[in-house]
């Protein structure tokens, strides 16, 4: 007869097995995939450590030693700068109106126009509006205001969803308009996460802005296109510093922004 | 004596109504920067110019040959997207354990070593630097150095979301309630193993969220890097827009919506088995 005091061998109850076996095919599934992709590809990622590539690298970081730092081009570049960070902060807080515009009327259209705009990068979105917005940053700002639109309504959506019912109930009950329980109860409530929600994009716009201009769509990408194009690389040294910078900084402040919410 | 009603009147309505006001000041300058003139949308030359390339989009062109061109163009976007994201997690995750503080045996026990900290900021400084480049950036860098072609798009994808993930990741890590990870290493579990039992099992369903999304990110990313000649659908929707054939836009289009529905899709069945228990 067992010794009753003896441990029972441990098992695995049945939903942890079931969710590990799960696990395991999923993992053989994307590791398929993974093979097949880089099959497919015909990758050479260790192209970048052959002898005559790795010079080539440190060539093309030589040339950009020593950025341009005459007074007139970094007054353009700082120019550049400032158009880049008016796009990102423009382009999202066009969004978040647009975004909470669609996250209200909640509706299957709305959800599948939401996702649709999503969908499409905002470079895309960018080079597709430069034939009815000229070139320029307007057209960028509205591409970021578009996609953000996309991301934000959905996250939004989400936030408004999730928000506690009681205090809207309540005044409802108490004979307020529709208008009424979301301006004074879903509103308010859902607020911080909706502003750390598009403070989040606007780390992310202010990443998209920068190079929105490589279609034309102004900002320190189109300079950045235009030295890149010149064989400049002094200049584009530059420009790459100032991007580095204000996504540092836009990243940097956001951060301040969110943690006192 | 007559008194007047008491006003209820909302006590945050001055400093909200110097908050607008501060924000419209800061509107104006913006609206001029960005050159921001939606009338500019509805002049007639511009407004005729959108209506034909509109109209050029019906119908979507479906041929069976330009159908196969999408189907591959389509699997290299996403091949392209599905390498640089796993290329970008052999670098992420190990920055992620590295830099999360709750797997310091040090901070855990009392004090971190000074040395310990100052590694731990410079990982953050590196991966803070990878990832504000933009991934574009890296790819002009990149096609320069081996040419054109997906190599250039998967390693730029690689570094810029290495040093996104392995951020965030850390971050999701060192959210949520202490005292499973704590309580491991007090009794003396290793680094990994407090990982593995306490850290990782509490925040699966995030980090696989998280780290779907970032894989959609990579598709849109790859469609953009196509633009600058890395292949892919970008590269395709660039030739078609440069001809304004708006058929195949309006195909290419449609393609995106349905790869990023097939990532919603791939989320919601990954996380599923997770959030029923």
């Amino acid at each position: 007869m067992k010794d009753p005091a003896a441990n029972q061998p441990y098992r695995l109850s049945p939903e942890l097995r079931r969710g590990r076996c799960w696990g395991c095919w999923v993992l053989a599934g994307i590791l398929l995939v993974l093979a097949a992709s880089v099959a497919s590809l015909e990758l050479q990622l260790t192209a970048i450590f052959w002898p005559e590539n790795l010079a080539r690298l440190a060539a093309f970081w030589g040339e950009l030693f020593p950025p341009n730092l005459s007074p007139d081009f970094l007054e353009r570049v700082g120019l550049a700068s400032l158009e880049t960070l008016a796009m990102s902060a423009l382009g999202t807080l066009l969004a978040m109106l647009m975004g909470l515009l669609l996250a209200v009327l909640r509706h299957p259209i709305t959800s599948l126009l939401l996702n649709a705009l999503r969908a499409i990068p905002e470079l895309v979105w960018a080079a597709l509006l430069l034939i009815s917005a000229g070139l320029g940053p307007f057209a960028g700002t509205l591409a970021l205001a578009i996609h953000t639109t996309g991301v934000l309504g959905r996250l939004f959506a989400e936030a408004l969803e999730n928000a506690p019912a009681h205090p809207g109930e309540t005044l409802a009950r108490l004979g307020a308009s529709r208008a009424q329980v979301f301006f004074y109860a879903t509103l308010p409530q859902t607020m911080p996460q909706l502003l750390a929600y598009s403070l989040y994009r606007w780390e992310n716009n202010i990443r998209a802005a920068t190079v929105l201009g490589v279609v034309g769509a102004g900002g320190l990408g189109q300079m950045l296109m235009i030295h890149l194009s010149l064989f400049q690389m002094n200049s584009m040294a530059t420009v790459l510093l100032a991007m580095l910078v204000l996504v540092l900084a836009v990243d940097q402040l956001s951060a301040r922004l969110r943690q006192r919410l | 004596m007559m008194r007047r009603p008491m006003q209820h009147r909302d006590p945050a309505w001055t400093s909200r109504w110097i908050a607008a006001s501060i924000g419209l000041m800061l509107l104006w300058p913006l609206l001029l920067i960005t050159e921001f003139q939606p009338a500019r949308l509805l002049s007639p030359a511009s407004l005729e110019e959108m209506g034909r390339f509109l109209q050029s989009f019906l119908p979507p062109r479906v041929d069976a040959e330009f159908l196969a061109l999408l189907a591959s163009s389509a699997w290299k976007t996403v091949a392209m997207a599905s390498a640089g994201l796993a290329l970008a997690l052999v670098v992420a995750i190990p920055m992620a354990i590295l830099t999360t503080e709750r797997l310091s045996i040090g901070a855990t026990e009392g004090r971190m070593h000074p040395l310990a900290k100052a590694a731990r900021q410079l990982l953050r400084g590196i991966m803070a630097i990878l990832r504000s480049v933009p991934e574009l950036v890296w790819a002009l860098m990149f096609v320069r150095v081996v040419g054109l072609g997906p190599t250039a798009g998967v390693l730029a994808i690689a570094i810029t979301y290495s040093g996104m993930l392995g951020k965030v990741y850390a971050e999701i890590l060192e959210s949520g309630p202490p005292e499973a990870c704590r309580s491991l290493i007090q009794s003396g579990a290793g680094r990994l193993q407090a990982l593995a039992y306490g850290l990782i099992p509490q925040n699966a369903t995030e980090l696989i969220s998280y780290t779907v999304y970032r894989w959609e990110c990579a598709i849109r990313s790859s469609v953009v890097l196509g633009f600058v000649g890395a292949g892919g659908l970008g590269q395709e929707l660039e030739q078609s827009m440069a001809m304004f054939a708006g058929g195949e836009v309006a195909s290419i289009l449609l393609v995106f919506i349905g790869l990023v529905a097939l990532a919603d899709l791939l989320s919601r069945l990954l996380r599923r088995p997770l959030e029923s228990q």
